[in-house]
């Protein structure tokens, strides 16, 4: 029967908070893009230098997200047909680079791929010519480094949609490898792969912290360091925010036409199921299957193991500055998860009340409001009234939540409308409405996904160095940001120490909320 | 006391009329084919189905429209009765106050009705490590506690083996006397009807047929309730 649905009907989550959340969401966007919109300088036109930005963008971009999914495809082949020990561990290293801060992954790959990093060193001492990291290769790396695991996880989840019947199916009729991938596999990858390079294309149309470590200069500068220069060093609020409303239309625009592709992340486990395999048994296959593995493994953490071996070296000479930068960006951490519960779980309720979608909206809102762009118009809005640089880190709090606002509703919304299915009903008949419904049924059976999105939000607002780079002053620092002052005064040694204690942070407070709330679950 | 006053529910093609009394104290069957509507009469008595048209009454109060929690009633479904988060006495707990704030005589309250189901030693446990007519059990004390002057079941017992079934069946029915309550039970079996009813409502072809006593319609029943029991 369907009852379950009916059920839903009759219980009322207080939408009401839930559609307050929306709107203030909904209204801190849409006042950032009016304030952009009222400054924006339109009467210069884009430059030269602002065409090769919006160049530059797309191409790494494209670049990018092409490189990752290619590469991504046989990692993800091969995980699906292999057990191993250490395949668990493998999987969920995939999902590191998620949380793990973008500035402090770039350390790692200087550290490899830098100046005189490793890579460098042994060319030299083979007497060959050294290679750059900086520029578009560089960035294009710093992207596949973030995006090919991603997108790996993604194909990997899409191996497993395939029903075991058709592998059963296939060994029966000895299909050859070959047979097997054109009959099997790449009808999935059709599904699933245009959804892998919209999303990671998308992810890269935003990014910029690569670009500013990795790229800058007139050859290699995205649009979101064009709006950062635009506003820190020429001060030219006109073209930043005209620069900001060129990365809204081009980022929404194609986040609009991705929304089609883009599947379903799965933040959870379950990719560490396995499914019984017959093919691909032959020693060749074996050969290339492990060599893939490896090389996608040592490409994930020797830079990882990098970071680590330099940031301890680095720890002695740290500077007093970067402990306090380090408690302002524990607060920040916490003021963003705050933040974000507060946001969420009203919201969640009221989706989860409501009988039609509406994530795709917000999903799509979360996608294409770049952080930049939502610093510059609050920087308008605010610097008549006060002084745009005290609220630095009240708008970072905010911004910071605002970007994980997406996926902490997409790992709250489902579980949540499981158990108004299964528990409404009893609710409704014992007369728990309102507020006690959330602390009777929805806290109680959420306590996991909560733990998670909590942790998720505070470890991207740890390594985050997006609108506090904008409104950054000497007093108002966060770690990312230290890191980025210590890099340009070349003092990489405390960099890195300052990487690794960033690192062991952004992590820490994963695990610490993740933790807590798979403690506190009980069945 | 519950009167259904011409009453129609309708849920896309599917259509049920109704128009019957149940008095105080007394123990209802409903059976009927699958798909009859038998859970849906049930749903749209304690609220969560509307009523297409018609009326219900209770004590001549109209309360076609009141919140299922807000009604003089409580119901045992088929699964999912008890919180699985939630100890036992919470979950009973609940019964006495949804708004959870459980003061001393409260407890007092509840211990006494988990003693009547043998289950005072369970109090702290949650409903995952009980037996399914442990469980059973906990959903009777809750209903207990609540003491609503009307009891529903939708085959609340369907998931236990027949032993255990006929246990549960005689301790619901000594519990429901007790609080003096009327109770209408959704059921498949004819032998439950036999073991627990006073009358039978037979619901077929989209109609809900008046209570109808117990003993005499199963022994003696019409062409439509013989083709159904076989």
């Amino acid at each position: 029967m369907a009852q379950g649905a009916v059920a839903i009907s009759r219980v009322s989550i207080s939408p009401k908070t839930g559609i307050s959340a929306a709107l203030l969401v909904l209204a801190l966007i849409l006042l950032a893009l009016v304030a952009v919109l009222s400054r924006a300088d339109a009467s210069t036109g884009l430059g030269a230098g602002d065409w090769a930005a919006i160049r530059f963008t797309v191409a790494q971009a494209a670049c990018s997200s092409v490189l990752s999914v290619l590469l991504a495809v046989p990692v993800a082949r091969a995980l699906a047909r292999r057990r191993f020990i250490g395949r668990g561990a493998l999987v969920t290293l995939l999902g590191a680079p998620f949380i793990l801060p973008v500035i402090v992954a770039v350390l790692g790959l200087l550290t490899v791929f830098g100046r005189s990093g490793w890579i460098n060193g042994a060319l030299e001492a083979l007497g060959l010519p050294t290679v750059s990291i900086y520029g578009f290769h560089g960035v294009v790396l710093a992207h596949v480094f973030f995006n090919m695991p991603l997108a790996t996880r993604l194909l990997l989840q899409g191996w497993q949609t395939i029903p075991a019947e058709r592998f059963r199916l296939s060994a029966q009729l000895r299909l050859t490898p070959r047979a097997m991938f054109r009959a099997v596999e790449l009808p999935m990858l059709g599904q699933v792969v245009p959804g892998a390079l919209a999303l990671v294309f998308v992810i890269c149309l935003t990014s910029f912290a690569v670009a500013l470590t990795l790229g800058g200069g007139p050859r290699a500068t995205t649009i979101e360091l064009a709006i950062y220069q635009a506003f820190r060093f020429d001060f030219d609020l006109g073209r930043a925010a005209l620069l900001s409303l060129v990365q809204l239309v081009l980022a929404g625009g194609i986040a609009l036409l991705a929304l089609r592709f883009v599947p379903m992340v799965s933040v959870g486990g379950g990719l560490d199921r396995l499914m019984p395999r017959w093919d691909a048994q032959g020693g060749m296959q074996r050969v290339v299957d492990a060599g893939v593995i490896t090389l996608a493994a040592l490409f994930l953490l020797v830079p990882l193991a990098a970071v680590v071996m330099r940031g301890l070296l680095g720890l002695p000479v740290m500077p007093v500055s970067v402990y306090h930068a380090a408690g302002v960006s524990v607060a920040v951490a916490l003021g963003s998860i705050i933040v974000l519960l507060a946001l969420a779980l009203p919201m969640a309720g009221w989706i989860v009340s409501r009988k039609g979608g509406g994530m795709e909206a917000i999903g799509l809102l979360g996608l294409s409001a770049s952080p930049l762009m939502i610093g510059t118009g609050w920087f308008i809005v605010i610097n008549p009234y006060a002084d745009p640089f005290d609220f630095a880190l009240p708008v970072t709090v905010l911004v910071n939540a605002m970007m994980a606002l997406p996926f902490a509703l997409r790992i709250l919304v489902p579980p949540m409308r499981d158990a108004v299915q299964a528990y409404g009903r009893l609710s409704v008949m014992l007369g728990v409405t309102g507020w006690k419904l959330w602390q009777v049924l929805l806290l109680p059976r959420l306590r996991r996904q909560i733990g998670f999105a909590a942790g998720l939000t505070g470890a991207l607002s740890m390594g985050d160095l997006g609108v506090i780079a904008l409104f950054a002053d000497p007093e108002r620092v966060t770690l990312p940001l230290q890191m980025v002052r210590l890099m340009g005064a070349y003092q990489m040694d405390a960099a890195a120490g300052a990487a690794l204690v960033l690192l062991v942070l952004s992590l820490g407070v994963f695990w610490i909320c993740d933790k807590g709330g798979r403690g506190c679950a009980e069945t | 006391m519950l009167k259904l006053d011409q009453g129609l529910i309708a849920q896309g093609d599917f259509q049920l009329r109704a128009d019957f009394t149940l008095e105080a104290g007394r123990n209802y069957a409903v059976i009927g084919p699958s798909g009859a509507g038998k859970s849906t009469l049930l749903a749209a008595l304690c609220g969560f189905v509307p009523l297409a048209a018609g009326k219900l009454l209770w004590e001549g109060r109209d309360i076609t429209d009141a919140a299922p929690g807000a009604r003089p009633m409580t119901m045992l479904f088929q699964d999912n009765n008890l919180f699985p988060h939630l100890s036992v006495l919470q979950n009973v707990a609940l019964g006495l106050r949804p708004d959870f704030r459980i003061v001393a005589k409260d407890k007092e309250q509840i211990m006494a009705a988990l003693t009547q189901v043998a289950l005072a030693d369970y109090a702290q446990v949650k409903p995952g490590k009980l037996s399914g007519g442990q469980q059973s059990r906990v959903a009777l004390a809750r209903v207990l506690v609540q003491a609503r002057p009307l009891v529903l079941l939708d085959e609340p017992f369907a998931a236990l083996g027949p032993a255990l079934r006929n246990e549960m069946l005689d301790l619901l029915k000594a519990t429901i006397a007790q609080t003096g309550a009327a109770m209408v039970m959704v059921t498949h079996a004819p032998e439950d009807v036999r073991r627990i009813a006073d009358e039978v409502i037979f619901v077929e072809g989209g109609q809900a047929l008046a209570p109808r006593p117990a003993g005499a319609l199963m022994d003696d029943p019409p062409p439509e309730l013989r083709a159904y029991l076989g």
